[in-house]
């Protein structure tokens, strides 16, 4: 009986304690950033190698640094197993300490804080992931989807496929499948690939996996060996990715002839594969390998001394590079907040015009130690996400290289269509705020 | 001392067949309800009103409605999840059809939608019993599910796939959409709590209810007393389902604001919702919200309360210490009484009126 | 015998019987309509019923490779599902947590290789750790909850659940693995033969763990019917009184159950892992077995293996030849409707013994 009375008194006080003391703002010295990163969950394996770049970075920053413009930034990771509900209490317990900008990292926490990202004045950066439709910046000021939406990755994908085939032309006839994870994430690039079947002349076959199937998916590959499609596109997260690659290498379907989205393309989505994987492709706008200054940064400040939670060998593949190149865009974005206002301890809202404004050209990747890392991306008051370009990487059985030039998407048939989805969003979220916020000079 | 009947006499039958028979229960609900209105809200604190008591809330009404038909009619049942999504989708789709009728109103309209849904599936309930009827239920889970991915028209083509809640208002203020404040959106969840809560009572405690716990206690017996089975059973599923579903519409637009359904209806739903009844306590309204909270607010505090309390966790170990501490707890509560925390609150209760001079 | 014989009617059939008459008569009208052209191709009725059938005719190599696909998932859930019974049977507990002890001893395996321990020596220490973890489970859990309803003991092994989950991503953290299978002697490729104008495709990996399956399953026959520890354990699964009675310890027994049950993770474990990677997602396919399970009845050996294969080769089929009319996916569902045709007509699933009720 006392155990009993001891162990409920102590909840109640935790309760309490935990219900009143939960927002306490960061010192006004520090820039805090939130991360939202799951490390634990069905989905970690993906999760960590990115948690881990994006954490790496931006402590390298104050390592080096001292943080950016003499301010040193107040990294915290919050937890969210990819699951939507522990994903909106990160969002709530962290808004109230003054956080500049979020990083949901799951389309379906994202889908849930865009509606809120307006009236908390927070912006959210989905760097590649979320809702396609809020690269519209008219529409959704607050949101920031760069450098690429999934429906200029499609678009990739096609141009990808045709330029192999021998022209646009060629795809005439043809049968392209897309083998996705049976949720909204899994089914963005629909659109793109439908109207793209229309134009060229392919048939498109959909090729859904449900959630609880993800590591069962022979029923359907053997749909693929009977409908022998040209090409595949894999939108697919998590373990759906690595047995999608096992199951292609045991059904004889040609590996490069299979292309990932970026979120398809780790390491370990192919490394599992094993000899089969060999020339499996995926989308990328970074690159993979440790050869970079900013990586030997990482190395040399945060990964020898031992404060990096990834293991050294893991530093520089893939994923753990898109976590770097995610901060990166974070930490951009408040620098060029700083430049605009001319504050140092920077505001949400001054994040967001600093988002807003950004221009990372080659001059300053050079600077930044990410020559040939990625392309020049530019944002501007309407176009929240650049439409940047992409390039495809090829596994090649122990590390994914670069396999083409950066191919730019095709922003004709992908904008107009975004624009008309961001419009539809706002008709059927009614109340949904008219843009008031100003844009800045020369953008 | 304090809470002693003595001296409450009963002059009706009416007075003998209250809920509340005892006058310090009423003080003691008058209190609490007291507290949730006004209380809750005069603290101010956003986190408090979103990730605790919202959540809590929605999965009370849900536990209520899974208690209904597991603890009171005895039919086991792992759909719960899916006839919550019946009812956030059907919401959806009333209230973007007809925008011009109070949200309130399809909020509990679907509820409706969910019950019919409910008695198609529980159909086979008559011939299939015990875990082999989760089958079932099962069934319903999985089927609904991928109707859910499957059907555009269920949410509206949109190009993200995920039910996008539109602004509505009560009286002129926003309950529903982004500008909702916390405040009245719990406000408005409070009330149909109550509410349904209130229905409830009257159900178990009436006609209805006591067929039901008698096909529970031994359906054959309860046939053979005159009984009809099929009808009180199809009736516990549709009342059940109602509270599912008018919790799911409630879950999808007071508390989460859209997003993306099929990850919030899922498996893991159906089987939270039921440990929430198993560790209230099967058969009791109160262990309902006895279990929501336990299990809805356990892990909450303790990712978020023990740092605030100078306990330094982060990031993943946390999170994987909250697991470990919720399985032992979970453990911990079955070994100390198996009929749930609604069975301690009654031996609290038991106590209380001895003390503090026990014969 | 009595004396007068009712006269026999001279045709009367079970509800059952009238089913499958009307099925079959069904069948051969459409059948008959189709090929004197009353139902031409591209009609609906010729799609759903008649074209599926034309195909498996005229590309019979796939349907050799589904069927074989569905043969080796079947015998995988039957893995599965042989877990549940084997731990149902001796202690009434439906045991949630056999899907994270396929994770648990899957990862402990790869965990100890990387530690750098020889492979076969790390399924040995697995089967250690797999021993350790069923003497708690019955120190802690099992022993303290003893003549608990069954929904109660189902709840505790959620409990277990979480525990195993916090625990091992606590140890072994989240990161998906690569099975060890070459270092285990799993052969890898697979064998490729041309049949009637196409190719069928064996992976020697299924073929592997169809073997593996098979001898499993003969060795616990085994061990069940000619073994004393094997009557002990089906005298426990009879009546706990009754063995008790006659000096069974069910405390021992029940560590073997649990020990059993963890080398069957293992295996499981092991199979599912080289076929993917290990990693916690897998704890959903756990889930596969229910409807399994269920179609064989709970307390069946041979229920579990039958089973097992009529989902898996029925799921296979069914989302081969009749998935893409609904635009696929209809695996995630289908296992359930398949199983819950059958409990119509046999409530008790196919195995499972019949059910007896008394007042």
């Amino acid at each position: 009986m006392t155990l009993r009375k001891l162990t409920l008194g102590t909840m109640a006080a935790a309760a309490v304690a935990g219900a009143t003391a939960m927002a306490l703002p960061a010192s006004a010295q520090e820039i805090y950033v939130p991360l939202l990163t799951y490390r634990t969950g069905p989905f970690a394996g993906s999760g960590i190698p990115i948690a881990d770049g994006m954490s790496d970075y931006l402590r390298m920053l104050n390592e080096r640094d001292g943080g950016i413009g003499g301010v040193k930034l107040s990294v915290e990771e919050c937890e969210t197993g990819y699951d939507t509900k522990k994903g909106v209490e990160c969002y709530e317990s962290t808004k109230g300490k003054g956080a500049v900008m979020y990083n949901p990292y799951s389309t379906g926490i994202t889908l849930q804080i865009i509606p809120k990202a307006a009236v908390d004045k927070i912006p959210i950066l989905s760097m590649s992931y979320g809702l396609s439709a809020s690269a519209d910046g008219n529409v959704f000021p607050w949101v920031f989807i760069p450098p690429v939406t999934y429906w200029d990755g499609a678009s990739v994908f096609i141009q990808h496929a045709a330029a192999v085939e021998g022209g646009l032309d060629k795809l005439k006839g043809k049968t392209i499948g897309l083998i996705h994870l049976d949720a909204p994430y899994g089914k963005e690039p629909i659109p793109v690939l439908e109207k793209l079947a229309a134009t060229y002349g392919f048939t498109l076959k959909l090729y859904p996996i449900a959630a609880q199937d993800m590591q069962n998916q022979g029923s359907t590959w053997l749909n693929i060996r009977r409908d022998r499609p040209a090409w595949l596109y894999v939108q697919g997260w998590g373990a759906m990715n690595p047995t999608a690659v096992k199951e292609a290498a045991k059904n004889g379907f040609p590996m490069d002839r299979m292309v990932g989205v970026w979120f398809a393309g780790g390491d370990d989505d192919a490394r599992g594969g094993g000899d089969g994987a060999k020339g499996y492709k995926a989308l990328n706008y970074h690159q993979a390998g440790a050869n970079y200054p900013v990586i030997q940064d990482i190395m040399k400040f945060i990964v020898d001394k031992g404060q990096s939670k990834a293991p050294k060998d893991k530093v520089g593949e893939s994923l753990y590079n898109r976590g770097v190149y995610n901060a990166m865009l974070i930490a951009e974005g408040i620098r060029n907040a700083q430049k605009i206002t001319g504050k140092k301890a920077i505001t949400a809202e001054d994040a967001r015009r600093g988002l807003e404004a950004l221009n990372i050209t080659d001059a300053r990747l050079k600077e930044m130690g990410m020559e040939g890392f990625a392309a020049p991306l530019k944002l501007t008051c309407a176009d929240h996400s650049g439409h940047n370009q992409v390039f495809i990487h090829q596994w090649d059985g122990a590390k994914w290289v670069k396999a083409s030039d950066w191919i730019t998407p095709q922003k004709d048939v992908v904008r107009p269509m975004l624009e008309a989805a961001a419009a539809d969003y706002a008709k059927s979220n009614t109340g949904w705020p008219q843009r008031t916020e100003a844009c800045e000079k020369g953008s | 001392m304090f809470y002693r009947e003595a001296g409450q006499f009963k002059t009706s039958y009416a007075a003998d067949m209250a809920v509340f028979p005892i006058r310090q229960d009423r003080i003691g609900i008058a209190i609490i309800l007291a507290l949730a209105y006004l209380g809750i809200p005069a603290l101010q604190n956003e986190f408090l009103l979103t990730s605790v008591m919202i959540p809590m809330l929605v999965f009370s009404l849900a536990a209520i409605g899974l208690n209904l038909l597991t603890g009171y009619t005895g039919l086991l049942s792992l759909g719960t999840g899916a006839f919550m999504g019946v009812g956030a989708y059907a919401c959806y789709k009333l209230t973007t059809l007809f925008p011009g009728v109070n949200i309130i109103v399809w909020i509990v309209a679907s509820g409706f939608v969910s019950a019919f849904v409910g008695v198609l599936f529980g159909l086979p309930s008559l011939r299939i019993k015990g875990f082999y009827l989760a089958v079932a239920t099962l069934a319903a889970q999985f089927f609904l599910q991928w109707c859910f991915v499957r059907i555009p028209w269920l949410y509206n083509y949109n190009a993200s796939g995920a039910i996008e809640v539109p602004q509505r208002t009560l009286f002129g203020l926003p309950v529903t959409g982004a500008n909702a404040t916390p405040e009245t959106r719990y406000l408005v969840l409070l009330t149909l709590v109550v509410v349904l809560t209130w229905f409830a009572s009257n159900i178990v405690h009436g006609r209805v209810g006591r067929a039901w716990m008698a096909v529970r206690d031994m359906d054959i017996a309860a046939e053979l007393m005159g009984i009809r089975l099929l009808p009180t059973k199809l009736l516990a599923f549709a009342v059940s389902s109602f509270y599912c579903g008018v919790a799911g519409a409630a879950m999808m637009f007071l508390w989460y604001g859209g997003g993306e359904a099929n990850d919030a209806f899922n498996i893991n739903q159906s089987f939270t919702i039921l440990f929430m009844v198993i560790i209230g306590g099967l058969g009791s309204l109160i262990g309902s919200f006895f279990g929501a909270a336990f299990i809805s607010m356990l892990p909450t505090i303790l990712k978020f309360g023990l740092p605030a309390i100078g306990i330094p966790l982060s990031g993943a170990t946390a999170e994987h210490l909250t697991f470990l501490t919720v399985g032992v707890l979970i453990i911990f509560f079955l070994i100390v009484e198996p009929h749930g925390l609604a069975r301690l609150w009654q031996i609290a209760k038991q106590k209380l009126r001895l003390w503090p001079f026990p014969y | 015998m009595s004396a007068i014989e009712a006269p026999e009617p001279p045709l009367r059939l079970t509800p059952t019987g009238w089913t499958l008459l009307g099925l079959a008569g069904a069948a051969i009208l459409l059948l008959l309509a189709s090929l004197t052209g009353v139902i031409g191709k591209g009609n609906p009725l010729d799609t759903v019923f008649i074209d599926p059938f034309r195909q498996m005719k005229d590309a019979p190599d796939l349907l050799v490779q589904t069927v074989w696909e569905g043969l080796v998932s079947g015998v995988l859930y039957a893995l599965i599902a042989l877990g549940f019974v084997l731990i149902f049977k001796a202690s009434g507990v439906f045991n949630f947590a056999q899907g994270i002890m396929v994770v648990f001893a899957g990862l402990t395996l790869v965990g100890f290789y990387e530690m750098g321990v020889p492979a076969f020596l790390a399924l040995i220490l697995t089967l250690g750790v797999m021993f350790l973890l069923a003497v708690s489970v019955e120190r802690v859990v099992l022993r303290p909850l003893v003549n608990q309803p069954d929904i109660i003991l189902f709840m505790a092994t959620f409990g277990i659940t979480y525990v195993l989950i916090g625990l091992g991503e606590l140890v072994f953290g989240g990161n998906p693995k690569q099975m060890i299978a070459d270092q285990l002697m799993l052969p890898k490729g697979s064998i490729e033969f041309p049949f009637a104008g196409g190719f069928v495709a064996l992976q020697k990996i299924d073929i592997a763990a169809a073997l593996i399956a098979a001898l499993m399953i003969a060795a616990l026959a085994f061990f069940f019917q000619k073994t004393r520890i094997g009557r002990a354990l089906r005298a426990v699964a009879d009546s706990h009184k009754a063995a008790l009675s006659v000096g069974i310890s069910l405390n021992q027994i029940w560590v073997i159950v649990w020990f059993t049950a963890g080398i069957v993770a293992l295996v499981t474990g092991i199979m599912w892992g080289a076929r993917s990677d290990v990693s916690f997602a897998l704890q959903i396919i756990a889930l596969k077995a229910l409807p399994v399970l269920i179609l064989g009845g709970f307390t069946s050996v041979p229920g579990a293996i039958v089973g097992g294969l009529i989902i898996g080769i029925g799921e296979k089929l069914g989302e081969f030849y009749w998935g893409p009319l609904v635009g696929g996916g209809i695996e995630s569902w289908l296992a359930y409707f398949i199983a819950l045709a059958f409990l119509l007509f046999r409530p008790q699933g196919l195995f499972g013994e019949k059910l007896i009720e008394r007042i």
